[in-house]
């Protein structure tokens, strides 16, 4: 049943649009005094997804948090896609996701059934991940915002960051891209029902079948596409490894219908500032259609896993992938750091 | 000539607001943003319809003119 309040015009940004950018980021941290700790195997200094520490020799904790305003109506739906984007982090990092605390947001004009509808969103995605809810911090705002702050565990020998990628790595991304544009798009009411319903399911689906079928696999590092975008994310794993990143631009998995709606302009304020935070870090070595470029600097809201897995398993690892996840796309390689962090092909 | 004043908004209702507009079909539009982001998704957008845009800037507002 349709909602008397539309969430989203309760919003001014959509989903992981809403994001700041990284560049402010990391302004905003600069010269802090912070405790260094051997036990901590990932911070903040390499812009990962979620932070890891060591509890013993075969046990660390992953921890996590993602939240952001309604990118769609359906208030359980909209619980569904927030928590499947909070819980994606912990798969990022190769990590199983356990415990989760909910934080919540109400606007005034959300009566109980629809918050409890995105409540049960977020459930319905934890239960699915095998996490559990324990609990949680909901306050009264102008705006209102659903997440989730996520603990999971990981094998200290088996974390995955997005800065471990080695040269002759295969890149691999397990959800096309796009979903920013669409859902700007669809607040002038212009994209087709099953497009959108398209990308409601992909938003809502877990990466935690992308994650198992890759640890089967030798991958040196991954991360998720989110609000920084393909391009922001891969430059940030690109950085981190201190490699050069080549994205074949034909191969990269986008839906068709956001390159007309990027030539209309129904592009999010996110991509322009992924745009200005990533720009100087690429070399274009083809012509790419402007709205192709667009598509690229996109933020996801929820989006797929970019995996880098070695050479000698690639082959397999992608066939594995695509059997379970029809979408997944080889989309480039590693090299050695030459010329630039990323090179478009 | 007709103006659209969408300084306050932000994306995407400049680029609806302009689209409202454009079914009077007129030659020419005034368009005012407050942001770049606005900037840029109204120029692709009266590309997308044909027009040409130009720009002027100042203290951080920006005018587009758009001619068919």
């Amino acid at each position: 049943m349709e909602p008397d309040v539309k969430l989203t015009k309760l919003a001014s940004c959509a989903g992981c649009g809403a994001k700041v950018g990284a560049g402010t980021l990391v302004k905003m941290l600069d010269g802090f005094r912070t405790h260094t700790d051997p036990r901590l195997i990932v911070g903040y200094d390499k812009s990962d997804d979620a932070s890891v520490y060591m509890v013993s020799d075969d046990t660390a904790i992953v921890q996590t948090t993602d939240f952001f305003p309604p990118i769609v109506d359906d208030p359980f739906l909209y619980g569904q896609i927030a928590a499947t984007n909070a819980l994606s982090d912990v798969y990022a990092m190769g990590g199983e996701p356990k415990l989760a605390l909910n934080i919540m947001c109400l606007a005034d004009s959300m009566d109980d059934k629809i918050v409890r509808e995105i409540l049960r969103g977020g459930y319905d995605k934890a239960y699915e991940a095998g996490a559990i809810i324990t609990g949680g911090h909901t306050i009264h705002g102008a705006e209102p915002i659903y997440g989730l702050a996520v603990t999971g565990f990981v094998h200290p020998k088996r974390v995955l960051t997005n800065s471990g990628a080695r040269p002759g790595d295969v890149l691999i991304l397990t959800k096309p891209l796009g979903v920013g544009i669409l859902t700007t798009a669809a607040k002038a009411d212009l994209v087709k029902p099953e497009t959108m319903n398209a990308i409601y399911k992909q938003m809502a689906t877990l990466n935690k079948t992308a994650r198992d079928i890759m640890l089967r696999f030798t991958v040196h590092s991954c991360t998720d596409v989110t609000g920084f975008s393909l391009m922001g994310h891969s430059f940030e794993m690109a950085q981190g490894s201190g490699m050069s990143l080549h994205i074949d631009s034909l191969s990269v998995p986008f839906h068709m219908e956001a390159l007309e709606f990027a030539d209309m302009g129904f592009i999010p304020a996110g991509a322009y500032r992924n745009r200005t935070y990533v720009e100087k870090g690429i070399l274009k070595k083809c012509e790419i259609p402007r709205a192709l470029e667009d598509i690229f600097f996109d933020p996801q809201t929820s989006g797929g896993l970019l995996i880098a897995v070695a050479e000698k398993d690639a082959k397999d690892c992608l066939a594995a992938l695509q059997a379970e996840i029809p979408n997944a796309a080889q989309i480039g390689y590693v090299t050695e750091l030459h010329e630039n962090y990323l090179i478009l092909e | 000539m007709t103006t659209v004043d969408a300084r306050g908004y932000s994306c995407p209702e400049p680029v609806i607001m302009l689209r409202k507009a454009m079914m009077k079909k007129d030659a020419a539009y005034t368009v005012l943003v407050d942001n770049a982001a606005s900037k840029e998704n109204v120029t692709r957008y009266a590309e997308h319809e044909g027009y040409t845009v130009s720009a002027r800037e100042a203290n951080g507002e920006y005018t587009l003119t758009l001619k068919q």
